[in-house]
């Protein structure tokens, strides 16, 4: 089989990639194991929200802080400031509506109600600006689902000056739900929300929430699409947001599938399931194909190759007792010394295994012996040089190294 | 619950005992039983020393029959013992001891001899029969000896312990710190405790102290004036992710690095290693690099799956041990019982230490200690607690054998009657109360709740030794953040909030050392759950709220 690009990986990166080169007409698969780090999404994207502890208040100006190896440094600020202003238009057209600015950061709203910086965020959730707007909020909980902190959040809120009541509600849907244990998870009730369920539910928030000019709920509507959530917020009438839970992640799942199902309306095929072993790359330094755990019998052939296999999470990136690598091609990862040197005993301070990955040249190819294969790129959270965590930069290098890579593949 | 403080003050107590490890637990038991006025006092939570930090084995005692027959004899009975009043809390899967080829098979005669005269039952099987019952051991294996060795919980033990405690009258305060004795003279007459949640020192009046401070008895003894050379050797332990055994697996050879394998509840678990420590170590045990590496690769030996098995973490507990020569192993020291009088001893009144032992043989230990008081203050009462079950082992009620029979029980119902016996009855249970918390152990609202009621919780670590949550595969991943939001509504939500990242640090410790492969993903995966999704740790940029 025979494609212009393989992507390994479905995850943020990989999606972006694939959606960005079948936009550009080309002959796509994308191998994905299904799961990836969409599947905890809080709902908003981080492009660059903190250097060295420090809050960024403007995160284009802010590129130019960043070390040399860095993903954005490598990119250069025009570029990231270019790709940035894609984003939305380019979400936007697989039915995910985002807001947000890359030149000012803005404010999310954690599950256990604290504040954390971001760049853009889904329409449905509100962001701490947005909140300010409004004096009296309801929170509606949903009875026995465990994924959502009501209370923490009434005082988180409480902090930014708005007053919060909680309450909880249930519905004859949710109940049905209830029976089983292992059924009350965002997604579990996500797929239930629709029809009269969203009806139901409703009408329940509306009967506890008179008084209150916003009301706040889990990030629990809309599997497949945003409709439910519209549907929710028109039926309901005072201005209604959802707050984050923690996994699964309901708008984080419904991404991942909005970004497949435009991937694949453009004519990409999609390995849902699978996974890729091994690579072969030839004596001149090109990637000749890759084998997956599925195909046995066939090698994949494509052009170009990206990497998009995310990092330790995403199984992109593995650790031994002493020794970190990349497993598809057997990149090894730089770990600056000793497994004792990898880690910070404090589990909250800066860990220094969360910026290994992969070492790439100025066009993102990995580097085996010091130079870069030929048609291999490393996109998102396979690469090192970064701290996503730290600097609330996951989503933001994911997106925009994966849409710079699908255009230097385009131009090739 | 705790003692009424404002009342408290005036009373006096016939014994306050220091330290609710396993023995302390078990000497407030045997104290309160025989009539005594007992209050128990723990620095910190019950099992919190060398009682949490262990294999968990229900030892035959063959483990020391050929070098300490005196222990071996004690093991074997206390064995028996437990299997009848702590049901509950012991699982009989039988022990194995196997001969490696690289192992002398001569030692096997010695080790069966000795077993049989310290009262042990060994019997020699076929290594096929052994590999036969069970399959994860070496299948390379030359010899085999079958033993009743088994499983006991020790948090479960300890709890069902201070809970009988209780019920017969005694007195509990955990979180508080014996600073000083009281004393009159030559004779201490009570304690002064500090309250560690908030600061706030009190006083207590007894007739007897009793000290059962394990490895930090040292200390306690030496605010008395009293020296007690204590010898602290390190042991440290892996946890696999699941059950690789159901059988215990001993390596038949002389005592050495982790060679015993033992299946508790849904994980298996590999030990010691053995180490001098310096006292002011103890209460910062960290597991090294090179500890992780030989019980690995002497594990790997017995259970060859181990190699590729999930390490969910490594912890490392102090032996408390009363030194006796210069041995640097600390292996060749007796496991002995030590109870001393310090009246005799020492010329100080009113004080006794018990320590030395195990915790196959706390309850002997309790019952020596529990002894010499009765007999230092008079009172003519015989120990009952070899026969009489601890509460949750009771035999069950008509009413739930019937119930029982009738309805199947859920995985969830299961978990919960594992863990708390017949006690699993008080638990609430209903739509409500029945949601899940923890999905790797099933622990559910209703549980966390009658932990926090019933059982001493202050905290999510103390919750985890209660009800086992946090301790499956996801670490507290998943479930640490819904059981702190009901845990914010006993304690409030700051504290729940700083718990919260305590315990995540806490689970992280023992994270560390064996971070690699999975579990590496998974502390990757809580990391952003934690410090990504929710904000919590430093991260959280509450300053930054100007936006606009």
């Amino acid at each position: 089989m025979k494609y212009d690009t393989i992507i390994i990986g479905g995850g943020l990166s990989g999606l972006v990639a694939g959606v960005a080169l079948a936009e550009k007409k080309q002959k796509v698969a994308i191998v994905s194991l299904g799961q990836s780090a969409l599947h905890f999404s809080s709902g908003s994207f981080g492009l660059l929200g903190n250097i060295d502890g420090k809050p960024v208040d403007n995160p284009i100006e802010a590129v130019a802080a960043l070390p040399a190896a860095h993903p954005y440094r490598r990119l250069g600020v025009d570029t990231v400031m270019n790709l940035c202003s894609k984003v939305v238009p380019f979400f936007a057209e697989a039915g995910i509506t985002l807001k947000g600015d890359c030149a000012q950061n803005s404010v999310r709203v954690t599950p256990m109600g604290k504040c954390k910086s971001c760049w853009l965020t889904l329409d449905e959730f509100a962001t701490a600006g947005e909140l300010k707007k409004y004096k009296k909020a309801v929170i509606v909980s949903i009875s026995s689902f465990l994924d959502f902190y009501p209370d923490f959040l009434a005082a988180g809120l409480k902090s930014i000056g708005l007053e919060a009541s909680v309450v909880q509600v249930t519905t004859p849907e949710i109940d049905r739900l209830r029976r089983s244990t292992a059924e009350m998870r965002a997604t579990s009730i996500g797929r239930q929300l629709r029809g009269n369920a969203i009806v139901e539910l409703a009408d329940a928030i509306k009967k506890v929430s008179a008084g209150a000019d916003v009301v706040l709920m889990p990030a629990v509507a809309g599997f497949d699409s945003e409709e439910p959530v519209k549907e929710l917020r028109s039926l309901v009438g005072t201005p209604l947001f959802s707050i984050a839970t923690t996994p699964m992640s309901m708008a984080g799942t419904r991404m991942q599938m909005q970004l497949r199902r435009r991937f694949e309306a453009l004519g990409g095929t999609y390995m849902l399931g699978d996974n890729v072993v091994a690579g072969k790359i030839g004596g001149n330094g090109t990637v000749e194909y890759v084998d997956t755990a599925n195909l046995t019998e066939d090698h994949l052939y494509a052009e170009s190759f990206i990497l998009a296999s995310g990092g330790f999470f995403g199984h992109g990136i593995v650790a031994e007792p002493h020794r970190i690598y990349e497993p598809v091609f057997g990149f090894e990862v730089a770990t600056d010394g000793d497994r004792d040197k990898w880690f910070d005993r404090n589990f909250f301070a800066k860990q220094p295994y969360m910026s290994f990955g992969l070492d790439t040249d100025e066009s993102f190819r990995p580097l085996k012996d010091g130079k870069a294969v030929n048609n291999l790129y490393a996109v998102g959270a396979v690469l090192g040089g970064y701290d996503a965590l730290k600097e609330e930069s996951g989503a933001g290098v994911a997106i925009l190294t994966a849409l710079h890579v699908a255009d230097l593949i385009a131009k090739k | 619950m705790g003692p009424n403080n404002s009342n408290k003050a005036a009373k006096a107590y016939d014994v306050i005992i220091i330290g609710a490890g396993a023995t302390g637990a078990g000497t407030a038991r045997d104290c309160s039983m025989r009539g005594l006025k007992t209050l128990l006092v723990e620095r910190l939570d019950f099992t919190a020393g060398a009682t949490g930090r262990n294999h968990g084995l229900l030892h035959s005692g063959a483990r020391y029959a050929v070098t300490d027959g005196e222990s071996a004899t004690e093991c074997i009975k206390e064995n028996m013992i437990l299997r009848r009043i702590a049901r509950h809390c012991v699982e009989e899967t039988g022990g194995l001891f196997v001969t490696l080829p690289e192992d002398d098979l001569e030692y096997q005669k010695l080790f069966v001899d000795s077993c049989r005269a310290a009262g042990i039952q060994a019997d020699v099987i076929d290594p096929k029969e052994a590999i036969a019952i069970e399959p994860a051991v070496n299948h390379k294996i030359i010899g085999a000896v079958k033993v009743p060795d088994g499983a006991v919980d020790p948090f479960r033990l300890t709890t069902a312990n201070v809970i009988d405690a209780q019920r017969h009258g005694a007195d509990v305060l955990t979180y508080h710190e014996m600073v000083d004795f009281l004393r009159d003279g030559k004779t201490v007459t009570g304690v002064k405790l500090r309250d560690a949640r908030t600061g706030e020192e009190k006083t207590f009046e007894s007739r007897l102290v009793i000290n059962a401070g394990g490895i930090w008895g040292h200390a306690i003894a030496a605010k008395a004036g009293i020296t007690i050379n204590m010898f602290p050797a390190k042991g440290a332990l892996l946890i696999f992710g699941h059950r690789v055994n159901n059988i215990v697996i001993n390596r038949c050879r002389k005592p050495a690095d982790a060679d015993i394998l033992v299946p508790g509840d849904t994980i298996s678990l590999i030990g010691t290693t053995s180490s001098r420590v310096p006292y002011d170590s103890v209460d910062n045990m960290e597991v090294t690099q090179e500890e992780v590496d030989v019980l690995l690769r002497e594990g790997i030996k017995i259970a060859p799956s181990l190699a590729y098995t999930r390490i969910l973490r490594a912890y490392a507990g102090v032996r408390p041990l009363i030194a006796s020569d210069n041995d640097p192993s600390g292996r060749s020291i007796s496991r002995g019982i030590v109870c001393l009088d310090h009246a005799k001893r020492d010329g100080v009144e009113g004080f006794i230490t018990i320590s030395g032992g195990k915790l196959m043989t706390y309850r002997l230990m309790a019952e020596w200690a529990t002894d010499m008081a009765c007999k230092k203050l008079g009172v003519d009462a015989k120990c009952r607690t070899a026969e009489l079950p601890l509460p949750g082992s009771e035999p069950e009620a008509p009413k739930n054998t019937a119930k029982h029979h009738i309805i199947e029980l859920s995985t969830e119902q299961l978990a919960l009657e594992g863990r708390h016996g017949t006690l699993a009855e008080e638990i609430p249970h209903d739509i409500n109360d029945d949601a899940l918390v923890c999905e790797c152990e099933n622990v559910s609202v209703g549980e966390i709740k009658y932990a926090i009621d019933k059982l001493h919780v202050n905290n999510l670590v103390n919750l985890r030794r209660r009800t086992r949550l946090g301790m499956g595969t996801c670490q507290g991943s998943i479930c640490a953040c819904r059981a702190s939001a009901i845990m914010a509504r006993a304690f409030g939500q700051a504290a729940a909030i700083s718990d919260l990242e305590s315990f995540v640090n806490e689970r992280w410790k023992g994270m560390m050392p064996v971070a690699w492969g999975q579990t590496l993903v998974e502390a990757n995966f809580s990391a952003w759950i934690y410090e990504g999704v929710c904000g919590l740790g430093n991260n959280s940029t509450d300053k930054i709220i100007s936006d606009k």
